[in-house]
């Protein structure tokens, strides 16, 4: 394989792949899948599902923070591994503090 | 030995980008590494709020009737309205991005400047709220004092310790995230500034990308403050 060479003329400012552009139809349609999500929220809330309630609740807002995530915050589109891993070390750590202070207290025998 | 010297050295237009700080090799590093120390700061503010999260979690698991009467005291159209506002700003930031990456520096300053407008039109129905609890003695402190039932057994009495947590809590989170609200709107007026005086382009709109991560963050935290703290046991 051949090596590249040194460009000697002023090329586009980068070799490496280009950035996204979001397209306005693809966010608008984002947007729009997002409002419908609070919609629902709002409207589910409403409705009697016993404890399933704050579990509907939370998925609805948890596929919401994906939506924005992935597409608004380009993280979809995104070359770079690493954006990925400081989420995904985020969303662990946070869970360890969730999880581990519940079994503290859920398990503790209060009045 | 050419490639490394290549890889090292950078492109030669890249040598002659007045945006390319020197102590960076490409351009594509230079954006990779502000982007990373802005993607670090959220996670760090995702343990910020978290700790907040946590508190409200536990709260919430023991005292679930009182939390539930307390919720229903907030008007759940505010709220709604509010998020439909961030998520329109939210809307409004990736577009002024790619107006950026577009080299169109007059649509980029409409669209930071709208999002600016949504900020604001969420902060001030915000400080409606807030003046509505002060008027119904929600505030926790000296003035508190809350009279109610719990939703799901209408014979109970809320506990107006319990009740004056969840207010604490409220307005603790609403208060920080407010507080971020503020320095977005901050951010975006600076960048709007800059971006009218033609500052940012397709070569060079990395404030522009990371102040929009900031602003998709801040927008995160609402979407989730607002089921918690607005649609408890809502349906009784």
């Amino acid at each position: 394989m051949t090596e590249p060479a040194i460009p000697q003329v002023a090329t586009t400012q980068d070799d490496s792949p280009h950035e996204h552009i979001s397209g306005i139809g693809s966010s608008v349609a984002i947007w729009i899948a997002l409002l419908i999500c609070t919609g629902l929220t709002a409207g589910v809330a409403f409705i009697d599902l016993g404890p399933f309630n704050t579990i509907v609740a939370l998925g609805i807002a948890t596929f919401k923070a994906i939506l924005v995530v992935l597409f608004f915050m380009h993280v979809k589109y995104t070359h770079e591994k690493l954006t990925g891993l400081v989420i995904a070390s985020a969303i662990f750590f946070l869970f360890i503090l969730l999880t581990l202070s519940m079994a503290d207290y859920g398990t503790r025998l209060w009045r | 030995m050419a490639t490394n010297q290549a890889a090292v050295v950078g492109t030669h237009a890249d040598q002659h980008d007045p945006a390319l700080l020197h102590h960076f090799a490409t351009k594509e590093q230079q954006k990779n590494s502000a982007s990373l120390g802005m993607w670090l700061f959220l996670g760090q503010e995702v343990m910020f709020f978290g700790g907040m999260f946590c508190a409200y979690l536990v709260y919430r698991y023991k005292y679930f009737g009182d939390f539930g009467s307390a919720s229903q005291t907030l008007n759940i159209w505010y709220g709604a309205i509010n998020t439909g506002v961030l998520l329109c700003s939210s809307l409004t930031v990736v577009l002024a991005v790619r107006a950026a990456q577009l080299n169109k520096r007059k649509a980029l300053t409409v669209w930071l400047l709208l999002t600016i407008v949504l900020g604001l039109a969420f902060l001030g129905i915000k400080g409606i709220e807030y003046a509505e609890k002060f008027q119904d003695h929600h505030i926790p402190g000296p003035t508190f004092a809350y009279h109610g039932t719990v939703p799901s057994h209408p014979n109970q009495q809320v506990d107006p310790h319990h009740a004056e947590i969840y207010f604490s809590l409220y307005f603790a989170m609403t208060g920080m995230h407010a507080l971020h609200m503020i320095i977005g709107v901050g951010l975006f007026g600076t960048l709007a500034f800059w971006a009218w005086r033609g500052k940012y382009s397709a070569n060079y709109y990395t404030p522009i990308e990371n102040a929009g991560l900031y602003w998709h963050f801040v927008d995160i935290v609402w979407i989730y403050l607002f089921p918690l703290l607005y649609l408890i046991d809502r349906h009784r």
